[in-house]
C-alpha cells in the first residue's frame, strides 16, 4: 500500500484573479483540480488526461499554461489568472463580446480556455495575422465550431 | 424556394432591445452566450455536494476474458475508501438491460458492471467510491481480479465463421441482428444496364466525435422518497430511463435527469445507462452522494464509438449514358460488444435509401455483429452517414471506372426540383430541395471553371491535384416506427416533444423545453419564436436551461438528438406559445369589454386593434390571472401556462415491405473539396473547400452555419486522421488526443459556406432540422483523393478514413485497391 499512498500536504498561498487564497493541498494536486474542487472556480475545464485539448488554459505569472500539466505546489506564490477574471463586474470585456458577436462558442465548454490562449496572443501580439491566431490556438480542441468564428473573433479584436 | 447567396454576406447581428416582429430569421444574441463566456455554465462536473465520494471504475485490460474472481478487500482497507460495488452485486440487484434487437440480439445480457466476463478493454468490472478522486484511482489499483484471457475477436468479417469465439454465449452467435431490404426490381435492373460494376469491399472506419467533456453525473439518493437525481451530461433522459428503470427494478418516476450545460453530445452520451446504473446502486448502498467524471482515455476507450460498417459485394447497374438504375449491397455493421441502441442503426440508414439519386431499384441486406470492441452509439449522422458514404463512393467509382464526369453523373441522377415532395423507393418522402443547384453553388465557391488551370498549376508545382464532391441528406425527425421494422414487438412509433410557455405575475415569459441542449442554442431559437407570436423581444422570454425530469415537462421522444429541435422542439414552442397567445387575448378581452379577435399582441402588450392606446402590458394580464382575479367570467377556462406537444403525422411503416415515411424532413448538404497530395509521400493538404446547406427556413442564420462549421470540421477529421483501430489483442490504439488526432485550429482549411432555403411544406416554421450533414466531408475527401490518384495507376479509395500512410500504400500499389472493382458490360 506504501507504494500508492500519496506524499503529505504542503501550505501554498496562490493568487488567483486578484484574490489570494491559502490552502492545504497534497502534493499530487493538479492545478486544474485545485482551482476547480478547492476555489471552486469551475470556469476552467478539464478535457483530457494528456494534456492535449487546451480546456484547462490559464495564465501563470502572465504565461499561458494548460493547468492540468502543473501541480498546485508549483503555483505557490504565483499570480494566476482564469476566465473568471475577464469580465469586468457584469461587463465583459472586448474579446469576450466579439467571441458572442461571431458566435465563436455553441458548447462553450471549450470557451473559458480558448479565451484565455487569446488573451496570452493578443498581450503579445495585439495586431495577430490569421496565421499567427491559429498557431496562438492551436493547443486548443474545440469540437464543436469548426474553429472558424474563433479566429474570426480574435482577429476582430486585433483588428 | 427563397433566397439564393453564392458568398453569403456575414451574418450581421442585430439588435435585441426593440420589441418587433420577425426575430425568426435574425442573428440575435445568443441567450447561452454570457454565462458561458464568464465560466458561469454549469456543467455537471461543476456541482458538488457535501462529503460526496468519487468513482472511479476497475477496468478489463483484456478485450475477452472470462472473470475468475474480484476481490475488494485491499481496497476497502484503504484510509478514506467509502465503498465498492462489483458485478456480482449488479447481478443480484438488477435485471439486464432490455434489449431492441429480436434474437440472437435479444439474447444478449448487458448489466451495469461486467458479470461473468469482459467483452471489451476497459469495460467496468467493479467501481469504488473515495474521499477523493485520486484516492479512489489508487483503490481501484488495490482490486484483484483474477481473468482467464480467452480468444478475442476484433474483425467483424470473421465474426461468423467456424472457429470465431463466441462473445454472447446466451446468444449462441455474434449476430445481433439482419434482414433483406429489397425495394423494385434488381434483377431487371441488373438486365437493362449497360454496366454492372462490381466492388468487392468498402470499409466504413471507426471513429467518434469525441466531445470535449467527458461523460459523468453526479448523484444523490432520496432514502425516503427513493428517488435517484442525477445531474448529469444524458443527452436523451427520456430513453435512459426506459433502460435504468425496469432494470433497477423501480418505477420511473424514480429517476431525475437534471442537466444544465453540456460539452458536447454529438449521439456520444446517449447511452451512459449502465455508467449511470451503478452511480445510482452506489449513491443507495453507501447512502451519500456519489460523483463521477469519466477520463479521456475511458471516453476513448469504453463510452461510444461510431458504428464501423463494411459494404461487401457491391454491384451498380448503369446505363450507357450515366443514368444509374440501382444497386446491391451486402452491409456489415461492427456495434462492438454490446448493441445497446445500435440494432436502430440497422434501419436508421434506410430514411436515405437511395442517396441523393433517382434509382429505384436497391437491395440491401444488412447484418450486425458483435466485436470484442468498444460499444457504439449514435454518433453525429448516425447510420446514415455510413450509408450515404457508401452511395457517394458508388457514384465515383462508377464515373472513374467508365470515364464518367462525376459533376454530371451526379447532375444526371440527383432528385430533381421539381419533383418534390419526392417519394423514394422505400416510401419515404423527401420534403423539398434542389441539389443541383446547391451543386453549382458549391462548384461557384471553389471556381470549378478554373479548376483545369489550377491541376496544371499544381502538377507544375509537383503535386497531384484533385476535386470531389459530397452530397448527403440530412434526416430528420425520426418516425420511431422504424424500430417496428426491426423488431415487430417494440411498441414505439412517431415521434413528439413538449414545450410550455407561461406567461407569470409580473410579466414575465418562461419557456421550459423537452429538449437537452449541448450547444444547438435551444434558448436562443426559442425565445426568437415566443418574441414573434407575442409580439416582445427575445430580451423578454427566459428559457430554462437544460433538462430536469421533475421541472421540464417532457414525451416519450423528448431529447436532443437527429437532427429535430427545428421541427420537433420549435413546433412545440410555436404551438405553446400560440395557445398562450389564444389565452392572453381572451384575458385582454374581457378587460377590455370587447372580441378576443379585436385584440392584438404587440410592443409587450395586449390592445385593441382599433384603438391601440386601449392596451393592457404583459404584466397586468399576468398579475390579472394570478394574483387579482376575483370578478373574472366563471367560464373563462384560462391560465396562462400552456403546454403543447408537437407530434408529427406519422403512419406506422408497412412492415413486410420494409415501407413507409420515415423521416419528416431533408436538409441538403453538398460539400466540394480541393486537395494537392505529395506524390512521394502521400500527404495531402486541402487547399479549398465549399460547404452549401439547405435546411429550409434558417431560424437563426449564424447558428445554422455554426452546426455547418462544426459539423465539417469533425467530417474532415474523420476523413484524414480519425481513427480507432485495434491490434489483434483487441487493444484501442488510439486511446486519448494524443493519439487520435482532432483537427486543431492549423489543420482547417480555409471554408467557404452558401447556402439556400427549400422550405419544407410539412414543418410548421418551414424549418428543417440540421447539424449532422457535415458527412458530406468525408465523402468530398474520399472523391478528392481518388481524383488526385487518378493518374498514379488509377486506384479506389476503399476506406472513409485516409490518413496520409494510407494515401502513400494507395500511391505503391494502386492495383491492390482496384483488385475488387470490375465492370461488366454488355
Ligand atoms: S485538460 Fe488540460 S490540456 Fe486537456
Ligand atoms: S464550443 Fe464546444 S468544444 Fe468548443
Amino acid at each position: 500500500m506504501a507504494a500508492t499512498a500519496p506524499v503529505g500536504g504542503k501550505t501554498v498561498t496562490v493568487r488567483v484573479n486578484g484574490t489570494t487564497y491559502e490552502r492545504e493541498v497534497e502534493a499530487r494536486r493538479l492545478l486544474i483540480h485545485f482551482l476547480r474542487d478547492d476555489l471552486d472556480l469551475t470556469g476552467s475545464h478539464v478535457g483530457c488526461d494528456t494534456g492535449n485539448c487546451g480546456a484547462c488554459s490559464v495564465l501563470y505569472d502572465g504565461t499561458l499554461v494548460k493547468s492540468c500539466m502543473l501541480l498546485a505546489v508549483q503555483a505557490d506564490g504565483a499570480s494566476i489568472e482564469t476566465v473568471e477574471g475577464l469580465a469586468e463586474g457584469d461587463e465583459l470585456n472586448d474579446l469576450q463580446q466579439a467571441f458572442g458577436a461571431h458566435h465563436a462558442l455553441q458548447c462553450g465548454y471549450c470557451t473559458p480556455g480558448m479565451l484565455m490562449s487569446a488573451t496570452a496572443l493578443l498581450r503579445e501580439k495585439p495586431h495577430p495575422t490569421e496565421d499567427e491566431i491559429r498557431k496562438g490556438i492551436q493547443g486548443n480542441i474545440c469540437r464543436c465550431t469548426g474553429y472558424v468564428n474563433i479566429v474570426e473573433a480574435i482577429k476582430s479584436v486585433g483588428a | 424556394m427563397t433566397e439564393t447567396t453564392v458568398a453569403p454576406p456575414k451574418p450581421v447581428v442585430v439588435e435585441e432591445g426593440k420589441p418587433q416582429k420577425g426575430w425568426a430569421g435574425q442573428n440575435v444574441p445568443r441567450k447561452e452566450d454570457k454565462r458561458l463566456l464568464q465560466g458561469e455554465g454549469v456543467f455537471f462536473d461543476d456541482i458538488k455536494r457535501h462529503e460526496m465520494g468519487y468513482v472511479h471504475f476497475v477496468r478489463s485490460p483484456y478485450a475477452h476474458a472470462r472473470i475468475k474472481s474480484v476481490d475488494v478487500s485491499k481496497a476497502l482497507e484503504l484510509d478514506g475508501v467509502y465503498g465498492t460495488l462489483t458485478g456480482d452485486e449488479v447481478a443480484i440487484l438488477t435485471d439486464p438491460f432490455f434489449e431492441l434487437s429480436v434474437k440472437p440480439g435479444a439474447d444478449m445480457k448487458d448489466y451495469a458492471l461486467a458479470v461473468g466476463k469482459v467483452r471489451f478493454v476497459g469495460e467496468p468490472v467493479a467501481a469504488v467510491v473515495a474521499a477523493t478522486r485520486d484516492l479512489a484511482r489508487d483503490a481501484a489499483q488495490l482490486v484483484e481480479v483474477d481473468y482467464e484471457p480467452l480468444q478475442p475477436l476484433v474483425d467483424a468479417r470473421v465474426a461468423q465463421s467456424g472457429g470465431a469465439p463466441v462473445l454472447h454465449e446466451e446468444a449462441g452467435s455474434n449476430v445481433v441482428w439482419d434482414g433483406t431490404f429489397d425495394w423494385g426490381d434488381w434483377e431487371a435492373a441488373a438486365a437493362e444496364a449497360d454496366h454492372v460494376v462490381k466492388i468487392k469491399e468498402l470499409h466504413f472506419d471507426r471513429f467518434s466525435s469525441t466531445p470535449l467533456e467527458c461523460s459523468g453525473c453526479l448523484v444523490e439518493y432520496n432514502r425516503g422518497t427513493g428517488q435517484w437525481t442525477m445531474y448529469c451530461n444524458h443527452q436523451m433522459p427520456g430513453v435512459g430511463a426506459i433502460w435504468m428503470a425496469p432494470a433497477m427494478r423501480v418505477g420511473i418516476d424514480k429517476l431525475r435527469f437534471v442537466t444544465q450545460d453540456i460539452g458536447g453530445g454529438f449521439g456520444n452520451k446517449i447511452c451512459l445507462h449502465p455508467y449511470f446504473v451503478a452511480c445510482c446502486l452506489l449513491a443507495r448502498k453507501l447512502n451519500r452522494a456519489v460523483q463521477w467524471t469519466e477520463w479521456r482515455t475511458d471516453q476513448h476507450t469504453a463510452n461510444a464509438h461510431g458504428n464501423e460498417r463494411w459494404f461487401q459485394d457491391i454491384e451498380v447497374a448503369v446505363k450507357a449514358d450515366g443514368t444509374l438504375l440501382g444497386f446491391k449491397v451486402k452491409a456489415l455493421d461492427d456495434c462492438g460488444a454490446f448493441p445497446r441502441y445500435e440494432p436502430l442503426g440497422c434501419i436508421i440508414w434506410a430514411q436515405v435509401t437511395p442517396g441523393c439519386y433517382r434509382w429505384r431499384h436497391i437491395r440491401v441486406g444488412f447484418t450486425q455483429v458483435v466485436t470484442n470492441k468498444s460499444p457504439v452509439s449514435p454518433n453525429r449522422g448516425y447510420s446514415r452517414m455510413q450509408h450515404l458514404w457508401l452511395t457517394e463512393r458508388i457514384i465515383d467509382v462508377v464515373a472513374h471506372e467508365l470515364g464518367l464526369d462525376p459533376v454530371q453523373v451526379r447532375k444526371k441522377n440527383y432528385v430533381k426540383h421539381e419533383e418534390f415532395p419526392y417519394e423514394t423507393p422505400n416510401g419515404c418522402v423527401y420534403d423539398s430541395g434542389d441539389y443541383a443547384r446547391c451543386l453549382d453553388i458549391a462548384l461557384d465557391l471553389v471556381d470549378y471553371k478554373k479548376i483545369e488551370e489550377k491541376r496544371v498549376d499544381a502538377e507544375a508545382r509537383g503535386k497531384l491535384f484533385g476535386i470531389g464532391i459530397g452530397s448527403t441528406l440530412d434526416s430528420g425527425t425520426n418516425n420511431f416506427g422504424q424500430s417496428m421494422i426491426l423488431n415487430p414487438e417494440l411498441q414505439f412509433s412517431g415521434n413528439n416533444e413538449v414545450a410550455t410557455v407561461k406567461l407569470d405575475i409580473f410579466g414575465e415569459i418562461v419557456v421550459t423545453l423537452g429538449t437537452v441542449p449541448q450547444g444547438q442554442s435551444h434558448e436562443t431559437t426559442s425565445a426568437q419564436v415566443v418574441s414573434d407570436i407575442l409580439g416582445c423581444s427575445p430580451a423578454d422570454v427566459t428559457v430554462r436551461a437544460g433538462h430536469d425530469t421533475y421541472w421540464n415537462s417532457h414525451a416519450g421522444f423528448s431529447g436532443t438528438y437527429a437532427s429535430q429541435f427545428a421541427v420537433t422542439g420549435l413546433g412545440a414552442v410555436k404551438g405553446a406559445t400560440d395557445m398562450l397567445a389564444g389565452e392572453m387575448k381572451q384575458l385582454a378581452a374581457v378587460v377590455l369589454g370587447c372580441a378576443p379577435d379585436d385584440i392584438e399582441l404587440a410592443d409587450g402588450t395586449a390592445r385593441m386593434k382599433a384603438n391601440p392606446e386601449a392596451a393592457l402590458p404583459f404584466m397586468a394580464l399576468g398579475a390579472i390571472l394570478n394574483a387579482n382575479n376575483a370578478g373574472l367570467p366563471e367560464d373563462l377556462n384560462i391560465t396562462l401556462n400552456c403546454r403543447y406537444v408537437y407530434r408529427p403525422p406519422f403512419e406506422k411503416p408497412d412492415l413486410e415491405r420494409k415501407y413507409g415515411n420515415l423521416t419528416l424532413t431533408y436538409a441538403t448538404q453538398i460539400h466540394a473539396c480541393v486537395v494537392e497530395v505529395d506524390p512521394d509521400t502521400g500527404v495531402y493538404e486541402i487547399v479549398d473547400y465549399a460547404a452549401v446547406d439547405d435546411c429550409g427556413k434558417r431560424i437563426h442564420p449564424q447558428i445554422v452555419e455554426g452546426q455547418v462549421h462544426g459539423a465539417t470540421a469533425q467530417a474532415i477529421g474523420a476523413a484524414t486522421h480519425e481513427t480507432f483501430p485495434y491490434d489483434e489483442d483487441g487493444n484501442l490504439l488510439t486511446p486519448n488526443f494524443y493519439d487520435y488526432h482532432v483537427p486543431h485550429a492549423l489543420d482547417m482549411p480555409p471554408m467557404k459556406t452558401g447556402y439556400i432555403e427549400s422550405e419544407s411544406p410539412f414543418t410548421s416554421l418551414g424549418a428543417k432540422g440540421m447539424g449532422e450533414g457535415g458527412g458530406a466531408g468525408i465523402h468530398a475527401v474520399c472523391a478528392a483523393l481518388q481524383d488526385a490518384l487518378s493518374s498514379r495507376g488509377r486506384p479506389i479509395v476503399t476506406d472513409s478514413c485516409n490518413p496520409y500512410h494510407r494515401v502513400w500504400s494507395l500511391l505503391q500499389d494502386p492495383a491492390a485497391s482496384r483488385a475488387g472493382v470490375e465492370v461488366v458490360s454488355r
